[in-house]
């Protein structure tokens, strides 16, 4: 119980596998970017930086897991429509990084992006206005996919959509979404989205140090997540989140109302999930509407349950894993990987309810079990005391 | 004829229900139902199955709206305008009929949650419990006899327990009104003696209504009785009177038990 100290600092104290997530972050956000800038590419200790940005992708998605597993895992919401959080927050950087451009465009067009021209329009949409400042681009990362969740979450848990209506309809939205994004008159670059990025606040994007310097950001930013995650799930408001999970009604009739806290709760994951595309979209250097494409957000709820749902650090470890095996497979055989990965999900489901991370404290106290057992027989007075079950 | 032949005054009633109707679907779950509770009264409510006793709980906690008729609660508070919440908050307790517990979470915790005090969002987000609210929990822990057990899972409690853990929840909420539905259903003939001293010891400072099958418990329960059948009111009194009503021996105990 917290007494004396900060609960936030309390509830991260008592999270070994946060303190181990957040280390190795911290660890990796530092030590990537001396590795691929200060080592000498001969060296066997040189990171390249291809494997700077697949690695600064990959922690984009595990911010993404991150946001997810804060709704699904704590308050129950399975959202199958994440991507599209994710997307929204991917496509206001992206129309930053376009303005960005100016006129080294093919088209040389100091205002319009090339797609526009291409498609003839004369001026900017009104939309498109203010993205040429970095810190407008910044507030709409966060404001539109905000929006967006509050939005959605207010008119679903007010009418106490739940269970796997609301999944459907969260699959709806991310499905209109991605064919609203699809058009061209969208103004968002149709099918083929945005790209041909050339540099943030001046940085070249294909630089090496830029490279580095997004992926210590992204790793820097998925520990704050993290803490702001954990921190929400440790105090009573998280309490309040398991209990709807757990006996919806019951929480109601106590006097909580269940619909402000799913709001609150799908928002700031909302939120989360648009800073992850944000990250995403300079460091792979193209978003699109397949962003928006039901799979993938399906894809994120896979990420999820494989590394452990309810744990936060197990979904970003799922995050991590997941698309280091999709790069591998992909690579190696192309065609295998949507089998490995339904092929994951019904293996974790039926076989590691509690993922990845689930398997830790049982290995461990399997070897506790094992050396109780060895004490035992070795002196036959002392008698082996049963496991009592877990220890708060 | 009817027990609600005087009105009582305002402001010894704690729950009034007049006339209320419910419909599903053309199916009358009450039919203009009347009855009125009293402070620190404790009534027990008995009725075969369909005659109304769930859906009246769910009228009074906002669950349910009536298609017609009036609930009062405290004599000026009318309880079919708000929601779950607000009722809840407003000092009206429910036990559901399957104990309802935050199985994931501790004894303690589960207490801790239902403590009286600002619901929203923010305040929840900033709570931290002070040691006056720390002891409310351990006299309740100490009500219901679960001091022992207050680290534990509450999924790992006894079926008995978490009925008790869920009638303590409702206590740390502070209510003027306690409704308990079936609070014996599946426990053991001490459980059961327990949780008729608990609730009688409940009663008096507060209301206690329990709706319940369990005749025996009922009769040594010692109160005032209503019957329901077909959503209305079809006797009320002590158990003795209720027990050689001819309709009553008609409709609900001549039939099987």
């Amino acid at each position: 119980m917290a007494f004396g100290r900060a609960p936030l600092i309390a509830t991260l104290l008592g999270d070994t596998g946060g303190q181990i997530l957040l280390a190795l972050l911290i660890t990796a956000a530092v030590l990537v970017p001396v590795l691929n800038l200060a080592v000498p590419p001969a060296s066997a200790f040189h990171v390249p930086t291809y494997v700077v940005s697949l690695t600064g992708k990959y922690l984009c998605f595990a911010m993404l897991a991150l946001s997810l597993d804060l709704v699904w895992g704590f308050c129950g919401i399975l959202s199958l429509g994440h991507g599209a959080f994710f997307a929204l927050g991917g496509y206001a950087m992206g129309m930053h990084l376009m303005r960005e451009i100016g006129d080294r465009g093919v088209y040389g067009n100091a205002e319009l992006p090339d797609f526009m021209v291409f498609l003839n329009w004369k001026e900017l949409p009104w939309y498109w206005h203010g993205f040429d400042n970095f810190a407008f681009a910044l507030l709409m990362v966060m404001l539109v996919p905000g929006l967006l969740a509050f939005v959605f979450g207010w008119l679903a848990f007010r009418s106490r959509v739940t269970g796997v209506y609301l999944s459907i309809i969260t699959q709806a939205m991310t499905f209109a979404l991605m064919l609203a994004f699809f058009r061209n008159d969208m103004g968002f670059g149709g099918n083929n989205g945005m790209t041909d990025f050339k540099d943030v606040l001046g940085f070249n994007l294909q630089a090496p140090a830029t490279r580095s310097a997004l992926f210590a950001l992204t790793g820097l930013l998925l520990a704050a997540a993290y803490v702001v995650c954990r921190g929400i799930v440790g105090s009573r408001l998280g309490r309040v989140l398991l209990a709807v999970r757990d006996a919806e009604s019951r929480t109601r009739f106590l006097g909580y109302r269940v619909e402000h806290y799913k709001l609150f709760v799908f928002t700031v994951s909302g939120v989360l999930a648009g800073i992850a595309g944000a990250l995403y979209v300079p460091q792979v250097g193209i978003i699109n509407p397949s962003e928006f494409s039901p799979a993938t957000s399906i894809e994120v709820v896979v990420w999820a349950a494989v590394g452990g749902r309810g744990t936060l650090y197990g979904a970003v470890l799922g995050g991590i894993l997941v698309n280091f095996g999709k790069s591998y497979f992909t690579g190696a055989l192309p065609e295998a990987w949507l089998y490995v990965l339904g092929f994951l999900f019904i293996a974790v489901t039926l076989f590691l309810p509690k993922g990845i991370v689930g398997l830790i404290p049982g290995l461990i106290h399997r070897r506790r079990t094992a050396l109780r057992k060895k004490q035992a027989a070795a002196s036959p007075l002392a008698v082996a005391r049963p496991h009592t079950g877990e220890v708060r | 004829m009817n027990a609600l032949q005087n009105k009582p005054e305002q402001t010894d009633t704690i729950l009034y229900i007049d006339g209320v109707t419910v419909d599903f679907d053309g199916f009358r779950a009450l039919n203009a139902l009347s009855f009125y509770v009293l402070a620190g009264e404790l009534r027990a409510i008995i009725g075969p199955n369909g005659a109304g006793k769930t859906t009246m709980m769910d009228v009074v906690t906002g669950k349910t709206r009536p298609s017609s008729g009036m609930v009062y609660f405290n004599g000026t508070v009318d309880l079919t305008r708000l929601d779950e919440a607000r009722i809840a908050n407003l000092g009206i307790g429910r036990k559901f009929q399957k104990p309802t517990v935050f199985e994931n979470q501790s004894v303690f915790e589960n207490l801790e949650l239902a403590l009286s005090g600002k619901r929203g969002v923010f305040e929840s987000l900033l709570f931290r419990l002070n040691g006056e609210q720390r002891d409310r929990v351990d006299e309740i822990l100490e009500t219901i006899a679960l001091t022992a057990q207050r680290h534990d899972r509450a999924g790992s409690l006894s079926h008995g327990q978490k009925q008790w853990l869920e009638i303590g929840m409702l206590l740390m909420q502070d209510p003027d009104l306690l409704l308990i539905d079936e609070p014996v259903a599946g426990m053991t003939d001490a459980e059961t003696a327990q949780t008729r001293q608990l609730l009688t010891s409940i009663a008096g400072k507060r209301s206690v209504v329990v709706v319940e099958h369990d005749m025996e418990f009922v009769r040594e329960l010692d109160c005032r009785v209503t019957v329901l059948h077909e959503g209305s009111v079809l006797a009320e009194g002590v158990m003795a009177a209720v027990q050689n009503d001819e309709r009553v021996i008609e409709v609900y105990l001549g039939r099987g038990d």
